[in-house]
Parts: C-alpha cells; structure tokens; sequence
C-alpha cells in the first residue's frame, strides 16, 4: 500500500503542463525514430539524451522513457506495414503481421500489436511499482562483495545465456570493461591506459561509444542494404479497435504467459529478443492448429509483443533497483542519470523519491498516451518512409555528432564516436554483439569499485565472496550461468541416458 | 477502415547490385579483427602491468583489475583466431560485396568530412554542408530542395541547442562574424 500512495506522489510530481508536452514530445519523437530504418529504441535514446542535460533529471528523464516507449511502439508499424523488423525483436512479430497486413487486416494486426505492447509494458510497471521498492530497501543490506556478486552475475548470464557465440560475447564484455578503466582511477588517481594523450585523461564515456556503435554504424548497414520499400498503408478505424479490444478476454492466457515470460527475461538480462520468440513459440506450442501461424493468426502479433515489451519495461526494475541495467536501452538510461548526478541503486529510492516515483508514474501515463497517439496517427508516421535515406542519414549523423559533442563539449569525443561507428559497423557484421559491451562499458568502474573494495576488506581473499549465504548464493549463481550451455548439455545428455533404460 | 489496398512504395535507385562481387570474405574480417584484438590485449595488459598489476599494502594496484581483463580479452581473441579458421561457413561467407562497400564509402566519406570540417568551420557550417552535399549528390535531390532542407534543419539544430536548450557547440569563422 505504501507503493501506492508513493505513485499517487509520483503522478502529483509528474501532471504538470511542461512534463506532459515533454512526454508527448518524448513519444513523437520515439515513434519517429522507432519507424525510421537505421534508427531503434538505443540509438533514439542515445541520439536524444543531450537535448536532456539542461532539464531537472525528472523532466528528462520522463522524456527519454517516453523516447524509448515510443520507438518500441513505432517498431511494429515497419514490422507489420513492411515486413522490416527495426529491431531484433520485431522480427517474431513479421511472422503473422505481416502475413495480416496482406489479407487487408493490417489495421488489426496493428491495433494487436500497440494494445499488447500497452498490455506487456503494464504489466512490468506494476512489477516495478510494487517490486521495486522491497528489492531496493533488501540492496540496501548489500555491501561490496554483494555488489560485485551482481554484477558478476549480470557477466555471467549475458555469456551463458546469450544467444551469440560465447567467445564473441567474452570480447565484447571484456573490451566494454576494459575501455571503462581507462583515464585516472579513481582510487589511486594514478593514469591507467592513457598512453600519454591528455584526450584520453577525461576516459572513454559510455554515451559516446554508444552513440557510435548504435547510431553511425546504423546509418552504414542501412546505406549498404537495398533501401526500396514495399508495404501497406493502413488507417485505423474505432471499430477495429474496439473489435481487437473486444476479443481481448479470449487471448487471457497468451498475454498472460507472454507478460510473464517477458518480465522474466527483462530482469534476468535475458533480453527482449529472447522473450519476443519464447512468447511466439510457446504460443504456438500450445494452441490447438499450430500449423496456423505464421499464416496470419493475431496470437501470433500478441504473443511476442506482450512479451518484448514487458522485458523491454522490466528491464528497468534492476536498473533503479540495484542500478543494474538489463538492457542496452536500461544502461544508455543510466548512463543519463548519471549525467544529471544521480546515483541508481537503492539510494536512489531513498535519496530522490520524486524523481523515481515521477518515473514510474510516467511509465502508466506514457503507455497511456502512447498507445492513443499510435492508434491515430499510424499513417502519418508510416508516410516517413517515403521521405528519401539521403535526406534522413546526413540529419541522423549530424545528431549523433551534436549528441557525441556535447556530452563532455569535446571534439575528441565526435572523432571516438566516428571511430566507434566503424568498430560497430565490423562488429555486428561479424556477429560480436553490442549490448554487454554497452552493459560493460557502464558497469566496468562499478564493477571494478565493488572488487577492489571487496578484496581490500578481505585482505586479498576470494574467499569473500562465499563469506555468507547471499553472496555465496549470488556467486555460485553466477558461476552456474557462466557454464550454463555445458550444464545444459550434460542434463540432456543425462537424460537420454536415462530414457532408454526407463523403457 | 483499413485502406490497405493502397500501397506505399519507397524505390532506391542507387540500390546494389545483387551479383556484385565480393571485397572481402567474413572468415578475412574475424581473422584481422582477432589479431586487431589480440594485438590490443597486448598492449593494454602490457601497460596496466607497467602501471602495477599486483597488490600493495593498499589493495590491488590501479593495473590489476584491467590487466586480468586484458588476459581474458586476449584469450578470448586466440580462440575466436582459431575458431576463424576452423569455420568453413564463415570463411566463405561475403562480408561485403563491391557495390555495397561503395555504398558505405558514400556515407563514410562525407561523415569523415564533416567531422574535419567541424574542427575548422564549426559544427552548423559543417552540418549544412554535409546535408545539402549528400542530397544532392548522393541522393540526387533537386539543388533547391537539398539547400532549403540543409538550411532548415541546421538552423532548426542551432535554434534547439544553443539557444533553447543553451548545449554550446563548436564555432568557426562564420558564428564568429555574427557574434557567437
């Protein structure tokens, strides 16, 4: 109950006429550059975040969010209209979107897929709401060990969970680290990895290699690719809308499942990719013609954007819970509260209440609103597609360099952001995945705090990490999920052991 | 009502061709960019030795925690060298064929411009030139329409950032004959 009287505060915080154009500003925004190829929900955000630094941290941070609700949204219109997932995770949502949008039903299958976003999402905010608070105020028991033991654990379960292969998903992990360190450290306030350039005494910040690595290595894979489109338009009426809505109750347990599924990976850095196909497979596993998907079925849109929308929202309960990010999205957002000087974790619900529950009730509000602006306005920001890449591509990287630029007001940082543009354009080509070493890149001088705290407490002993039930617990989690895909093996390879003899 | 028997259709007529040849193979790319990383290791765990890797009566010294990191990094490289060269897929895999590696030289190129350009003319000057260039010579856009876009959303940037939201961007010459 007290959650709720602090939400009650956070829309208190957050109704006022200035928070609520920025919102409205922030979901504009987001759709646009959810629906423009070559952009998504990270490189929006990242793009954006410097238009931000001069607001008071609430206002900002309620119009990035909406920023990112927005871009989720705008994903399915590509996805369903078009064909073109822009974002991995729309790519489950084409199987029968785009199959609806071909049978003339392109306004349902958008109705679909906007209501189950709105449903996805709500569901992960009021996990956070309730779930945030006992999660914070439990990591306020947590010392150094404990901290590392998390964040250990977030390493752990991006290399033994991911999709990718292990190695690769070990360099970027251990590269993102790496660059964290480098400039002074902060506790002995000796040079690390300067090699003399007074360039790099400032470090490496995070938003200027995400800027690169997202944004301009976006602009080069679209530019390379063949850029003629062919889709649908569609205009939504009420009376698909309301005829979507009344279906809805049939659906209860697809959207139920998906949302569960999709908090679960958005906690767990499982990530909305994951819980998108999971959501569709598992909807398709249990229905009764499975061999219908695929063909068009509206399950099919509703399984895995309730899915990807409620990781892609519950990614954010560790990040304001324990100031772990579980998402690239979380950690560009975190990075942005660093910027304005706060510190997510647990402090964070203690030190500043307005600013979390503002945030939270903006994540209602915005859903709210995001979903009506979606549903009204689907043909004009599927028209942007015909505005020409060569006129969209000079804005988008005159916007990475303002945003690169102004985060340090350094023109060092807008030829990194170059440098990094190129690295992500050969990484994702070459299947080295971006989102740990994002992750990394945010956590590394954590990471490395929270270790070096630890040791100096134990005198050097690794044994501190085993020194009570919760970090030993956490540790030994770590562990298990780092050699998760050969622990899954012997399991299976137990069982077909076992089989045989049973029969 | 959904209208979806109309159609939007966005062509390119700069598109690649589909049977370009290749520039360079995947299995070339993981390999360089493994020594690339490899090579890197070396250096960082080579300077974060220098700058002390083991402990003192403080703790871990600065180049510990980074050192280990580049031990990792390092191993992770050899494998992903030898996994390079073990895979056949990947080796015969195109990374980029010649028409496209020619499409993303047209953007890197200007962008590379545009960044030299900021450094001497300011970041609007460069922006306006980067815009109304690539319109009109890689998209093919009316000249009018390219300076006018050009125009409008350097001055739209300007407006937004240095005097609404007061985020101070590099200036060169000609912000500097009016005044900023």
């Amino acid at each position: 109950m007290e959650a709720f009287g602090l939400l009650l505060h956070g829309f208190a915080v957050l109704l006022t006429w200035k928070t609520l154009l920025l919102m409205m500003v922030g979901l504009v925004l987001g759709i646009f550059v959810g629906v423009l190829p070559g952009l998504g929900g990270p490189n929006g955000v990242a793009i954006l975040l410097p238009l931000t630094f001069t607001m008071d941290p609430t206002s900002a941070i309620v119009m990035l969010s909406c920023i990112y609700w927005g871009a989720l949204f705008g994903g399915a219109i590509t996805s369903i209209l078009f064909n073109i997932p822009g974002e991995a995770w729309s790519v489950a949502t084409t199987f029968d979107g785009y199959p609806m949008a071909q049978q003339g039903r392109a306004a349902e299958a958008l109705t679909a897929a906007f209501t189950s976003s709105f449903i996805g999402s709500l569901v992960a905010v009021l996990l956070i709401t309730f779930l945030a608070p006992m999660i914070s105020s439990f990591a306020l028991k947590f010392g150094p060990p404990e901290f590392f033991a998390v964040y250990l654990l977030t390493f752990c379960s991006f290399v033994g969970l991911g999709r990718e292969a292990k190695h690769k998903t070990v360099i970027s992990m251990s590269l993102g680290l790496l660059l964290a360190g480098v400039g002074m450290d902060t506790v002995s306030g000796q040079l690390r990895m300067t090699f003399g350039s007074a360039e790099l005494l400032r470090g490496i910040n995070f938003l200027v290699a995400v800027i690169g690595l997202f944004g301009i290595s976006e602009i080069l894979l679209t530019m390379e690719e063949r850029l003629a489109l062919r889709g649908h338009a569609a205009s939504i009426s009420l009376r698909v809308v309301l005829s979507v809505w009344k279906d809805l109750p049939k659906y209860w347990v697809t959207l139920l499942r998906s949302s569960v599924i999709g908090c679960w990976l958005g906690i767990t850095p499982g990530g909305a990719i994951a819980a998108s196909f999971m959501g569709y497979n598992l909807a398709k596993r249990f229905a009764k013609d499975p061999e219908s998907f695929g063909k068009g079925r509206i399950e099919g849109v509703f399984a895995p954007e309730t899915a990807a929308h409620a990781s892609g929202t519950a990614a954010l309960l560790p990040m304001l819970a324990l100031g772990i990010p579980g998402s690239g999205t979380a950690a560009i957002l975190l990075g942005g509260l660093m910027v304005w000087g706060l510190n997510p974790g647990p402090l964070l619900f203690v030190e500043h209440k307005d600013f979390v529950w503002g945030l939270i009730a903006s994540m209602y509000l915005g859903n709210v609103v995001g979903l009506v602006l979606v549903l009204t306005t689907v043909p004009i920001f599927a028209s942007i597609l015909r505005v020409p890449f060569a006129a969209v591509a000079p804005m988008i990287v005159v916007s990475c360099a303002i945003g690169a630029y102004a985060i340090q007001n350094a023109m060092f940082d807008i030829w990194l952001m170059l440098g990094f543009g190129v690295v992500g354009y050969v990484f994702k080509k070459i299947g080295i995945p971006l989102a740990p070493f994002t992750l990394a890149l945010v956590l590394g001088s954590r990471a490395e705090d929270a270790f070096r705290l630890s040791m100096i407490g134990s005198g050097g002993d690794m044994k501190v990490f085993w020194s009570n039930g919760l970090v030993g617990t956490i540790t030994t989690l770590a562990i298990v999920l780092l050699f998760w895909p050969v622990i899954d093996r012997a399991f299976a390879g137990v069982a077909r052991l076992v089989r045989p003899a049973k029969a | 009502m959904s209208n979806t028997e109309l159609e939007i259709v966005v062509d390119d007529p700069t598109a690649p061709e589909e049977n370009s040849p290749a520039v360079v193979r995947t299995g070339v790319v993981d390999v360089v960019v493994s020594l690339l990383l490899l090579a890197l290791a070396l250096v960082l765990g080579w300077d974060n030795w220098r700058t002390g890797a083991s402990w003192d009566s403080t703790g871990p010294q600065p180049g510990y925690f980074p050192f280990y990191l580049s031990v990792i990094l390092g191993a992770a490289s050899l494998y992903g060298l030898g996994a390079a060269f073990v895979s056949r897929r990947e080796a015969a895999e195109t990374f980029v064929t010649r028409a496209q590696f020619r499409r993303v030289l047209a953007v890197f190129v200007p962008t590379f411009l545009f960044c030299l350009a900021t450094q001497y003319l300011g970041l609007y000057v460069a922006s306006f030139l980067l815009i109304a260039g690539f319109m009109r010579l890689v998209g093919k856009i009316a000249l009018w329409k390219s300076l006018l876009t050009a125009f409008v959303f350097t001055a739209a940037m300007f407006v937004t950032f240095d005097i609404a939201f007061d985020v101070i961007m590099p200036k060169g010459p000609l912000e500097a004959a009016f005044g900023y």
